[in-house]
């Protein structure tokens, strides 16, 4: 099979999690409470670590060696979801998106244990059990502020509003997605986003909260092709900072 | 061509000196790190499994295991990260679990138990011994470690998560 397919699945996933996890350093010094600051942290370092992991197959497959892949493309070069780049702005939204992302993101490398590459399965098995913490935190959180006061309720509502169409962009099809599937690479992003839906009803329906109605929202895609927001690319200027200034510099 | 007299249970020996530099009473084969040591002529081949995908020590600990191979007289030492076999806190042997109380972490918990996060809501606590615990984050200072405060003796601690 042509290699093209699976680089591409590739980059997008090491793509979302490296950008993800960009997201969740920025919580560091701010979070809301120690223990908060503490696990966004870790998420990010947890997160980074996982691209890294992508980033090293890709390698194998003959791509640039990771810290050149992560830090010397422009934003129309990278393949995560439009989702992961969005500025953290309050908790509110930054608990919403790391529950929707993340169990989409844990749903994906349960379904990737069983892919037909093995380096890719070999990082599913092991990414999988330390998601488990990450979607535990996710769903700990949604459910206790999901039905704790008013605010905090109306707060979680409106951001779960604001992120769906873009939660929904996560399954844009790839160009390739047929040839992955036959080839038994990952089962596609539309078995992915029955099962995450789910998932999500599932967490939701135990809130206050209501979920928007699946079939009027209107996903917002692009991610997947390098068409990205405004938001990425100074992400990426502040990420590769040190990397421009010094490629040669350990630390 | 030369050949290495040393046995590979010589070398699990000679690579208990090498510590984790996060927890340096914990050697690397203790951790269970260590998923593959193979002899063949003059050359050494290590392999390690990192406990978390992010641990920011991996590249240390390994250059450690290139440094006590050749300290010991091995010629050619190749050492390699590898989700061959992915860690499991299960790999973390009995005297590493003594080591871990004794420097004030919790041995981690069976794996097994680990289905939803209430379960780690209560752990032993290292110095006391007390159940009287309380998980304040499933995440604590690095990646393996999850932060808890004891009501009997009123300290918190550390306990290694399982995984």
């Amino acid at each position: 099979m042509e290699k093209l397919p699976l680089k591409e699945l590739l980059y997008k996933m090491a793509d979302d999690q490296l950008i993800i996890g960009h997201r969740n350093s920025e919580w560091t010094g701010f979070g809301p409470l120690l223990e908060e600051d503490i696990a966004f942290s870790s998420m990010a370092q947890d997160k980074i670590g996982h691209s890294l992991a992508l980033y090293t197959i890709l390698h194998e497959l003959g791509e640039s060696d990771p810290d050149t892949v992560a830090f010397t493309r422009n934003a129309n070069q990278f393949h995560n979801s439009i989702f992961t780049e969005l500025p953290n702005q309050e908790y509110d939204f930054s608990l919403v998106r790391h529950f929707l992302y993340d169990t989409a993101e844990a749903l994906r490398f349960e379904l990737l244990t069983n892919s037909t590459c093995e380096p890719l399965a070999q990082v599913a098995h092991k990414v999988r059990g330390e998601l488990r913490y990450h979607t535990l935190h996710a769903k700990t959180w949604m459910k206790q502020l999901g039905s704790a006061t008013e605010e905090s309720v109306s707060r979680l509502q409106k951001s779960l509003e604001q992120a769906m169409p873009y939660a929904l962009g996560m399954f844009e099809e790839s160009p390739y997605e047929n040839e992955i599937i036959e080839a038994g690479i990952f089962e596609g992003e539309q078995k992915l986003k029955e099962l995450w839906m789910a998932k999500v009803e599932e967490t939701i329906s135990q809130t206050s909260l209501h979920l928007p109605d699946w079939k009027i929202v209107q996903p917002i895609t692009g991610g997947r092709i390098g068409k990205h927001t405004e938001h990425l690319q100074p992400l990426l200027d502040e990420m590769s900072e040190v990397f421009r200034i010094d490629p040669g510099a350990e630390w | 061509m030369t050949t290495i007299s040393a046995s590979v249970k010589k070398i699990y020996e000679w690579l208990e000196d090498v510590k984790d530099p996060e927890i340096p009473v914990l050697s690397l084969v203790d951790l269970g790190v260590i998923s593959n040591v193979e002899i063949d002529g003059d050359k050494v081949s290590i392999e390690l499994t990192p406990t978390f995908a992010g641990c920011p020590a991996m590249e240390y600990m390994k250059n450690e295991v290139i440094e006590k191979l050749k300290s010991k007289g091995i010629p050619k030492v190749e050492a390699t990260i590898s989700f061959r076999v992915p860690w499991s806190s299960e790999f973390i042997s009995e005297k590493g679990k003594k080591a871990l109380k004794q420097y004030g972490f919790a041995p981690p918990p069976s794996n097994k138990l680990f289905t939803e996060l209430e379960i780690l809501e209560n752990a032993i606590c290292p110095r006391c011994d007390g159940t009287n615990t309380e998980m304040k984050s499933p995440f604590g200072p690095t990646l393996c470690r999850s932060l808890y405060y004891c009501h009997d003796c009123k300290e918190a601690f550390e306990q290694f998560k399982p995984l």
